[in-house]
Formats: C-alpha cells, structure tokens, sequence
C-alpha cells in the first residue's frame, strides 16, 4: 500500500484551516493574550474600541484576552476527552467485533446502555458531586467527559471490525497462527484509520459540547477561563438583554468554528470511505474535467477516479 | 417481535444501571456529600423531611451497604424520591408539574426537526451536485452550535430587537392555564422561539444522514426501474425516500437521548419551567435529592422515547418481521 491518501476536496482543505487556526491559538493563545483576563482593572461596561477589542466586562475585566486565555481550557479538556474516549471505544469496539460470541454480547451491552443513557444530565450529576478540586481540574473533567462520549464510537468501530474479521488477510494471519492480540493490533487496527479518525473527531466535537455545558451551567471552577465561562458569566450579568454581544458571541462563534471545522474534516473522511459521495459532492465544472456527466445521472453515482488517484495524467483535474 | 423484545431487555438492563449509578455515586464521592448535605441542613428543615431523604437515598446509617440498595429500591418502587431541600417538597410532586413542560416542548421540536429534515434531505441527495448543496455547510455550521447559544442569539434577535415574539415562559401571564382555546394559543405563541432553536439546532444531523442514505438509495435498481417504467419524477422520489428512510428512523432512538440533552439547556435561556431549568436551579443549590430525582426521570422518559421510536421502525420495516417469523 502507498502512502495514505489524504482526501483532498475542499471542504477537508477549509475544514483542516479553520481546526488548524485554533489549535495554533490554544497554544499561543494566552500568551498573545493583552491582559491579565481575571484582574478588573478597567471602567466597566466598555463596548469594543481599540484598545478593548471585544469591549469589557461588567467588572472591568477585558474580553478579548478571556477569549485568548479561554481557548487553552477548551480544547485541552476536549482534546483529553476526545482520546481517552476512543481509546476506550477502539478498545471496546476491537475486542467486541473481533472475539465475537460471549465477550461481544456483554461488550455490546455495555456500549449501548452508555448509549441510552442521556449524556448530559450523567454528566451534570456525577459533576455536580464532585469537590471544588476536581471542577479546576482539566484532566478530571476530560476523564467524566469521556465515560459519556466513548459508547457511540466503539460502535461503529465494532461493526467495521466484524465486516473485517473475515477477509483473507486476516484468515492468513489466523493460519500462520498469529496471536489475537497481535491480529487485533496489526492486522485489524490499522485498517481502521479512517473510521477511528472519524470517530475521534466525533468525541472531540462532542467534548467541546459537553465542556462548554457544563462551564455555562456552573459547574467548573470559575477561576478557570473557559468559552462557556465567559457566557455563565455573561447570561448572570444578563448581557444577552443588555445587548451587549461583544460579551457572549465571540465565545459562541468560536466553538461553532470548531465545530464546522472538525465535521467538515469527518465529511472528507466520509466521502474517502464511500466513493459515492465524494462523486456527488464535485461541482459541475469539476465533473466535466474529469469525464462525468455534468449532471449527476439517475441510477447509479459514479466514482470519481480522478479523486482516487494521483498520478500525473489526473492530478491537474483532481477535486481540489 | 424478537428485536422489540431484544431493545426491551436493553432498555430495562440501562434503567437498573442508571438508578444503581443514581444509588452508588453519593457513596463513592469524595467526602459523602449527602451526609454533609444532611449535617448542614439539620437546622433548616424538619426531623421528618430528615428522615425523608434518608430513607429516598436508603441511608440508614446502621444498614450494610445491600440492605441500604435494597431499601433505595424500596422507595423508589414507592415512588418516594426524597424531599428537594430548597423547596421543601417532595421530589415526585415538584417533577409532576415539570415533566410535562419538557415532554410537550422536546416532543413536538423533535418530531417537527425529523419531519423537516427528512423531506430537506431526500431533497437535496435527489438534486446532489446542484446548488442545494451550499445548504450543507450552513446546516453543519448551526449543528455545530451549542443549543444555548443559539437560543440565546434568536432570543436576543427575534425577542427583545424585533419584538416578533414574546420571549420568556410558556404562556402569557394573562391567561389562566386550562382547557380552553386562549390558552393554547398562548402556548403556541410562548413556544415558537423554544421549537425554532431545538428544531435549527438538531435539523442538521437529519439531513446529512438522509441525503447521503438517498444517494447511495439512487444507485440501486429498483430506482432505475422505477423510472423506467415512466413514472413521474415526485413519484420515483417519494419511492427512493421511503426506502433511504428507514436508517434515519432505526438512528431515532440514537438521537433522541442527544437532543433532549442540548434541549434542557434551551428551557434555562428562555425561562420554560420544564425539567432543565429545574435541573439548572437544583445545580445552583446543590439540591442532591432533586438533582437526582431529575437525573432518574430524564433517563426513563429517554428510554420510554427510545422504546417508541423501536416500535415504529417495527412497524415500517417489514423485514423485522418476517425475521420473527422464519
């Protein structure tokens, strides 16, 4: 096999920018960051000016560098959960779909009892239980965050392992009397990339959902500067009424940013997935160039070939 | 019928993990936070409402730990869920009057999100290429948006600017609540922001999933033949679609646990007095009794929801049946 494909349509290409954007300002963030974002140091209430881009607080504190300081929290909590969980649900999905039989009935089980339970109110009650420590602490929170967030994954993963188990790679492993672990770890997981990147980028979303809820509820350390702090924050000081935007959309927009950027990503590693919708997503321009019907045709959806290869005959009308 | 049966034992098995989860996670915290809950109220409220949420949370100090399980079940069997602390009534009551708010509000978005979804999605994998396409990131991009925040925006646009709607409660202070036609219109009126932000929020997952179902659906030849035969282009569609559907109503039961749980937060933004905003409250409080009591009643109307949806995939896909009969 060469080296891997990397899905190429423009969507991934704006998807990876704007994930990309924020994972540079998690790390630079709070030192770009103009302002100490606790100290209230400046008049109230200000609206945005040069000095305070995005205004002030109601006490005083500048929102521009909260929003700096905050990206740090955000997505290091979601990155923790994020990889706790999929390594739990690659764990949980693998040996499920693989080993089959009484291990994959009480596996299943327990994935789809996390499955059934409403993620959020879970959350909130274990969270609402613990000491004012754990609610400071990203990596405490990131670990609750992924007991909620891992079930869904090691679902699909289950299943796209027992549409593997059977295929002759594996069968030859078997014969040549490779260990399970080691079929499990070499020869079945890494035909699992695509699917477990997409399932990572899933619980990612899911985390920054779940950490923001929880902040705007209350329910992390409020020393801790976080989106969804700033609009607890904001909704107690009833900026929303007050109209004063600069204080809760940019928080908002931010995780909606991330949001649309990392489903974008799993779109591209969708369409890699299914040739079809990666041949129904090209524009008509696109089609033309690469010898399709400029109309999508009724009974079948190609499979665009242009995006699959990349010699030099097809790279000039690849999907760019 | 060997499915249902199958979805059942599951629903049932997930009800006994959350009420023992509910059971455990008071014992297994740091610190036994109800019994420091229980010391520091002792002053504020009476022996007997004491004596309540020991009982509801089965802590009778001299018990084991199985008899003190054995008794929780007791009282939840006797649908004694304790004594909410700030409102010095019982759990049971203060949720009788929250849980229909949210059933009403949740139901009716989602049901509303589904419908709407669906026919946008068939729509847009039968016309893929074209320029509906550009709905899909814009779509993406409001799923992606926490449902607070997005209620928070319409609230701030459609309410309090443009004054289109009116913007906190579910009904007019005004009318008196009751079988009558003011009311209702009233209730209409208050919820139509609520639904419009759970229904944005969630419409996105329904469209995606049914576009790409209708895609790969249109390459199958039942499709091909279906225009062949000459019949008009609506009809061939709908023929396409209720086959693509049958995924997003098997995903259903999914999603139904995920949208409840972003629509919790929509009841706090717009002041609904549904279960969230309680949940909300007893947070801000430490309510424990009621916190949990929220806890148990969410996960069993999900589970109920979750059965519902299981019965109409039943219903609208007949290989499920004939599975039960072979």
């Amino acid at each position: 096999m060469s080296a891997v494909r990397l899905p190429r349509s423009p969507k991934v290409l704006v998807g990876a920018g704007i994930v990309g954007f924020f994972v540079i300002l998690t790390v630079v963030g709070p030192w770009l960051a103009p302002d100490n974002p606790s100290a209230t140091i400046f008049p109230p209430n200000l609206t945005p000016s040069a000095s305070h881009w995005l205004g002030t607080t109601t006490l005083g504190q500048d929102i521009f560098s909260q929003l700096l300081v905050g990206a740090r929290a955000t997505m290091v909590v979601a990155l923790v959960a994020g990889v706790v969980a999929t390594i739990f649900s690659m764990t949980v999905g693998v040996a499920a779909g693989y080993l089959g039989g009484k291990t994959d009935d009480g596996l299943s089980l327990l994935s789809n009892v996390f499955l059934a339970i409403p993620g959020l109110p879970l959350l909130i009650v274990i969270d609402s239980y613990l000491p004012a420590g754990g609610r400071s602490n990203a990596f405490a929170i990131g670990l609750i965050i992924s007991l909620t967030g891992w079930a869904w994954g090691a679902r699909v993963l289950r299943a796209q392992t027992m549409s593997l188990r059977n295929r002759d790679f594996v069968e030859a492993a078997r014969i040549i009397g490779e260990s399970r672990r080691r079929i499990m770890l070499f020869e079945i997981a890494p035909n699992l990339l695509p699917v477990l990147a997409s399932s990572l980028l899933f619980t990612i979303l899911y985390s920054i959902g779940a950490y923001v809820t929880l902040a705007y509820v209350g329910l992390t350390s409020t020393a801790v500067w976080n989106w969804g702090t700033m609009m607890f924050w904001a909704q107690a000081n009833n900026a929303p009424l007050a109209n004063e935007w600069y204080w809760f959309v940019p928080p908002g927009i931010c995780i909606a940013l991330i949001g649309t950027g990392l489903a974008l990503m799993n779109f591209g590693i969708d369409e890699f997935i299914n040739p079809r919708l990666r041949a129904a997503g090209l524009s008509s321009k696109v089609r033309r160039a690469s010898g399709l019907p400029r109309r999508p045709r009724l009974g079948y959806t190609p499979v665009a070939r242009s995006a699959l290869r990349t010699s030099p005959t097809t790279t000039k009308i690849g999907v760019r | 019928m060997r499915m249902l049966a199958r979805r059942l034992s599951l629903y049932v098995v997930t009800a006994w993990v959350a009420i023992t989860v509910n059971f455990l996670l008071p014992r297994l915290m740091p610190g036994n936070p109800v019994q420091t809950l229980i010391g520091k109220m002792t002053g504020q409220i009476t022996p007997q409402q004491v004596q309540a949420i020991r009982l509801a949370f089965g802590m009778d100090l001299n018990q084991n730990l199985w008899d003190q399980y054995m008794g929780y079940w007791h009282q939840l069997l006797l649908g004694n869920l304790g004594v909410s602390i700030t409102l010095s009534t019982p759990v049971a009551t203060v949720l009788a009057s929250a849980v229909p708010w949210t059933v009403g509000l949740i139901g009716v978005s989602t049901i509303l999100s589904f419908i709407i979804g669906t026919f946008a999605g068939a729509l847009l994998g039968w016309f893929r290429g074209s320029r509906l396409d550009s709905i899909i990131p814009v779509a993406t991009f409001f799923q992606a948006v926490p449902y607070f925040f997005l209620g928070t925006v319409v609230l701030l646009v459609f309410g309090s600017n443009l004054h289109w709607f009116p913007v906190l409660g579910a009904y007019s202070p005004s009318v008196t609540p009751g079988m009558h036609w003011d009311f209702v219109l009233s209730l209409i009126r208050y919820g139509q922001l609520p639904v419009i932000t759970i229904v944005l929020s969630s419409i996105a997952g329904w469209m995606l999933g049914m576009r790409n179902m209708m895609i790969t659906m249109i390459a199958e030849d039942f499709v091909l033949m279906a225009v062949a035969k000459g019949l008009p282009r609506r009809k061939v569609i709908m023929h396409a679609a209720r086959n693509a559907v049958l995924p997003s109503v098997a995903n259903l039961s999914l999603a139904i646990g995920l949208v409840v749980s972003g629509a919790l937060l929509v009841e706090l933004v717009f002041n609904y007095p549904g279960v969230g905003n309680l949940l909300l409250q007893a947070v801000q409080n430490e309510d424990y009794p009621l916190i949990q009591g929220i806890f148990l009643i969410i996960t069993m109307t999900v589970l109920g929801a979750n059965l519902l949806a299981d019965v109409l995939y039943f219903i609208l896909d007949p290989r499920t049946r004939t599975e039960a009969a072979v």
